[in-house]
């Protein structure tokens, strides 16, 4: 082997000229690193102001202002406080006009409201405590001065401390009046809407992923096979379908083609046929059932992986038919990641927002939904139809429902990862 | 043993090495001579390796691995806290146990190490002669913009050589170079130590007791500790008397293959 | 599938002693066998289904007359009351708040991906990837209620509220951004991990930096990895909607100025469809055009990023 003499030793920086460009590059390492550090505080401070923002936005003073002062609604010096139903029944007659009136006989009969109802609506249609403005949390605390000068020109206002997130706001259904609109409807909307959707889809995601999974390899047919490889290719692809697609499939078979099963009028299940449409809780179940079964699918698929071969061998060498033994020994030790992989697909549906828009979740429903073809709203229609509004007040209750959406996330993710622990362990 | 100063690149001095709270070598002391070739051998989890990763600093890079002693090249203990491991790399290279060549061409390859460390002269010499010095540039003189990951298993071992040698070190460490080869390609890879020790100091761990009596010039035998399992050197010495007449009964257990 | 061989085992096994070793008909078997296959075919109807109605609602809007496919795919002007169908008004906003969400995203997530991958000790892991899970879980309609009422502001206090619209195109892609942030660091720092960890040693070993370890070895040998990330979170800006539903403005409007309001595809879509829609209509046929490019798009950089990815494992497997 012939070697040349080595000329490139002296090519090298030695001593001083080496001890700086290590140093340089030391320094570069060093210059980067709190480069990507920052990078990482970067997006938890967005998380914390996403946080932040949703917070400050739920509490806060606000100005209120009455249209008619309580003090001159006193039948007899009493207070309105403690006035028997009736009279509060004929306050009410004598302020709001005869049709509202009828309506409100119509919504649920004076005869079998309650007195604390029939309060609220006399607080709500005569007194007509309105917020004149509100503030957020931060101007609440950090600007006193601008509260004090807005109050100062308002000599009937009230300044009051308020939690847009309280009880009855959880209880009370739509109002177009910021103050007393609450999410009951939205609420048992999104329950009804995420309930259709699991039932559809977790039989079928399950089932799907079990096919793949368990019959699919051992398909002897080349044209069977090769729709096998097909079906798998085309989940992996649906499960990167912008979600709104979905809402336009939905909205085209299920409301639309499908009208006449999806409204319920099938069933004669409709009081008012001429006014019925497929714009109904089980068409956007639907919807979005077809929207998250990709996501179950693939989950289902690895959990159902990830159960050892060797339990299959086990029971096939029983004697047990295929189809025993997956029921036997390969669901039970796959249900947990199978579960997990579900719930988080639940709360992904459950903040989609988009689908149901384009299938039209209507707008203002104050009654709740009572079963499958009813009309319906969902907390992120909420959340998305405050937010669009230009008041404040608006804004104000969107950020409330927000934390009670993000609750309800929270909680379906942690109990998902609970599970994961608790069962994980077991089945090792 | 006694050993005189100059001769030696490096001086051991009462090395521990720990992974968390396991000691994996102790009490080690060892001078590896200049320009020879010298083998660790000894059954798997004696700490052999971890001792050759003490010579470059590799184990910095094992979160709960730590060191105490002194690990002195040329004098200057390797681990003073004023010590950069990154230029302890450069000068001491290391040669892995699985072929590991960059997902890059046969040039850059060998070009990578030269660049990071400044290299300022002629790139195109440097890579001929780094490939020449690792027998390896008739067989990929045509192709040196393809992927370093097409050649043979022995010729990435060989590649890798190659961009061992092109920042110039004074010591190369061999962790079981050819445990992923075949045994024509182990033969090249031991040709090939037996020419690159005219110029740069060569430590081997092996598993492989023939390799060692073929290659080196010194071998260090280590045996895991029965008691605390703590690698432990054993017995060091000129390859020849090691192997013919081991002064140490394990020694000579170990190489007359009673055990391990 | 096996009705053939079926009858013939019944045949066979009405003929046959008890206890022969024959195939036997199990009902039961093939009936859930067979439902089982339905549960995957389902995802076929659905694309059918997708690429039906989009298809069949897209025709005709293209045959009803009133546009032709040049003047869709050319056009700089929306104005359906008019009979202006140009989808470049609404796909150059989607492209705008794309390319703003991008440039905060891939920057962002990579270096977060390199942080996790290369720097963090498992402990700084172990927290920050939870923290990125939640931030992936928020629901978009949160994100676009962050847009309206934090960005936009922010933006305004910072370049002035003459120059920033209320509803802009900035704030919904800067949003759209932080999204897509822990989509780009997680499958990033995945292609990352994957990496092999004898390169780093090799280039450790040549008395490389951390830095030059992670620059020059680890990120080039995952280039198909993070790349399959970037496409997917592009695809996922292009079809996200509810943010700029709520931020970027209602209206198309051709125009490169991030401040501006300006209505994307997606967003079209949904106010169009949320408002009275009669169906049949051009309006509505032209949503299911705007539908059609959408899927096409995002369906197109789907397949291109699996690809990719598919190119990474190769290369490691």
């Amino acid at each position: 082997m012939s070697v040349k003499p080595d000329s490139s030793v002296a090519s090298y920086p030695e001593d001083d000229g080496l001890q700086s460009f290590v140093k340089r590059r030391h320094r570069q390492g060093l210059t980067w690193r709190i480069v990507f550090q920052a990078a990482t505080i970067v997006a938890i401070l967005a998380l914390l102001a996403l946080l932040y923002n949703i917070i400050i936005g739920s509490f806060g003073y606000v100005a209120l202002q009455n249209k008619i002062e309580p003090e001159s609604l006193h039948v007899d010096g009493m207070p309105l406080e403690e006035l028997s139903k009736e009279q509060l029944v004929i306050i009410l007659s004598e302020h709001i006009s005869k049709g509202l009136m009828r309506r409100l006989e119509h919504d649920q009969p004076f005869t079998e409201r309650t007195r604390q109802d029939v309060y609220n609506l006399v607080i709500e249609r005569v007194v007509e405590q309105r917020v004149v403005k509100s503030w957020s949390l931060t101007v609440s605390f950090f600007k006193r001065d601008e509260i004090e000068t807005f109050m100062a020109g308002l000599p009937q206002g009230k300044l009051e401390f308020r939690s847009w997130l309280h009880w009855n706001f959880l209880i009370t259904p739509q109002s177009s009046t910021p103050e007393l609109a609450g999410i009951r409807t939205a609420i048992f909307g999104t329950l009804w809407v995420i309930f259709i959707t699991v039932a559809v889809a977790f039989p079928l995601g399950v089932g799907a992923a079990i096919y793949l999974e368990e019959y699919a390899a051992h398909v002897g047919n080349p044209w069977l096979r090769r729709l096998n490889a097909i079906i798998q290719t085309n989940i992996n692809n649906l499960a990167g379908v912008p979600s709104i697609i979905y809402g336009m499939l939905g909205l085209v078979i299920f409301v639309r083609v499908m009208e006449p099963l999806t409204s319920g009028a099938f069933l004669g299940a409709v009081e008012d046929a001429t006014t019925a449409n497929g714009r109904t809780i089980l068409s956007a179940g639907l919807t979005l059932a077809i929207l998250i079964l990709p996501l179950i699918i693939i989950n289902a698929q690895e959990a159902i992986r990830a159960v050892p071969n060797s339990l299959r061998q086990a029971g096939m060498g029983l004697g047990a038919t295929k189809w025993q033994t997956i029921w036997h020994h390969v669901l039970p030790n796959a249900i947990p990641g199978i579960l997990t992989g579900n719930i988080l697909a639940m709360s992904r549906a459950i903040g989609e927002t988009a689908p149901l828009v384009v299938i039209g979740a209507s707008t203002f429903i104050t009654v709740d939904p009572n079963g499958p073809f009813s009309k319906f709203t969902t907390l992120p229609i909420q959340i998305y139809q405050w937010t669009a509004r230009p008041q404040d007040e608006f804004r104000n209750i969107a950020a409330a429902a927000i934390i009670v959406l993000l609750v309800l996330l929270l909680t379906l993710n942690a109990s998902a990862v609970l599970l994961r622990n608790r069962y994980g362990k077991k089945s090792l | 043993m006694n050993y005189t100063n100059g001769k030696y690149v490096f001086d051991i001095q009462n090395l521990n090495c720990y992974y968390g709270s396991f000691r994996a070598v102790k009490d080690t002391d060892l001078s590896i001579e200049s320009k020879k070739i010298t083998a660790f051998i000894g059954p798997s989890g004696c700490g052999k390796s971890t001792v050759l990763r003490t010579f470059n600093r590799m184990n910095d890079l094992i979160p709960s691995a730590r060191v105490t002693g002194e690990v002195l090249f040329h004098g200057q203990n390797l681990y003073d806290p004023d010590v950069d491991p990154v230029e302890v790399r450069r000068r001491i290279g290391m040669v892995f146990q699985k072929p590991n060549p960059f997902p890059k061409s046969i040039y850059e390859n060998v070009a990578w190490g030269a660049r990071i460390n400044g290299f300022k002269g002629n790139m195109d010499e440097l890579v001929e002669q780094s490939l020449r010095q690792a027998a390896l540039w008739d067989e990929v003189k045509d192709k040196l913009d393809q992927s370093g990951l097409g050649l043979s298993g022995g010729q990435q071992q060989r590649l890798c050589i190659a961009r061992t040698i092109a920042p110039r070190p004074e010591v190369i460490l061999m962790d079981e170079p050819c445990s992923a080869l075949d045994p024509i390609a182990t033969l090249k890879i031991e040709d090939l130590m037996r020419q690159l020790v005219k110029n740069y100091t060569i430590i081997i761990v092996t598993h492989n007791m023939q390799q060692a009596a073929r290659v080196s010039d010194y071998t260090a035998y280590f045996l895991m500790d029965r008691d605390d399992r703590a690698g432990l050197l054993i017995e060091y010495g000129v390859t020849n008397e090691i192997f013919t007449k081991p002064k140490d009964q394990r020694t000579e257990d170990y190489i007359t293959g009673r055990f391990g | 599938m096996t009705v053939s061989a079926s009858t013939r085992t019944i045949a066979k096994t009405a003929a046959a002693a008890k206890s022969d070793l024959h195939k036997r008909l199990r009902l039961g078997e093939s009936f859930i066998e067979a439902f089982l296959f339905f549960c995957g075919a389902v995802s076929i109807l659905t694309t059918l289904g997708i690429v039906f109605v989009l298809g069949k609602e897209s025709l005709l809007f293209f045959t009803s007359g009133e546009v032709t496919l040049w003047e869709f795919i050319s056009g700089t002007e929306w104005q359906p009351a008019i009979g202006r169908f140009g989808i470049w008004a609404l796909l150059n906003s989607t492209l705008m708040v794309t390319a703003i969400a991008m440039l905060v995203a891939l920057p962002l997530g990579l270096a977060v991906a390199i942080y996790l991958s290369e720097y963090a000790s498992l402990r700084a892991r172990s927290i920050l990837k939870p923290v990125l899970e939640v931030l992936a879980g928020v629901p978009t309609v949160v994100y676009g209620y962050f847009a309206l009422t934090f960005m936009t502001p922010f933006l305004r206090s910072i370049f002035g509220d003459e120059i920033v619209q209320i509803y802009n195109t900035a704030a919904a892609g800067i949003v759209i951004g932080i999204l897509v942030l822990p989509l780009v660091s997680s499958m990033s720092e995945d292609a990352l991990h994957a990496v092999p960890y004898a390169l780093r040693e090799a280039a450790y070993g040549l008395g490389a930096t951390k830095l030059e370890t992670a620059i020059k070895v680890v990120l080039p040998a995952a280039t198909y990895g993070v790349a399959a990330a970037f496409i997917v979170a592009i695809s996922r800006a292009i079809g996200e909607t509810m943010i700029v539903a709520i931020a970027a403005g209602a209206g198309p409007s051709f125009t490169f100025n991030p401040f501006e309001s300006a209505e994307t595809m997606t967003g079209h879509i949904v106010r169009i469809s949320g408002g009275d829609l009669s169906y049949d209509s051009i309006d509505y046929n032209s949503i299911f055009a705007i539908g059609l490019m959408l899927f096409v798009m995002t369906l197109t950089l789907n397949i291109i990023s699996r690809h990719v990815v598919k190119h990474f494992r190769e290369e490691y497997e």
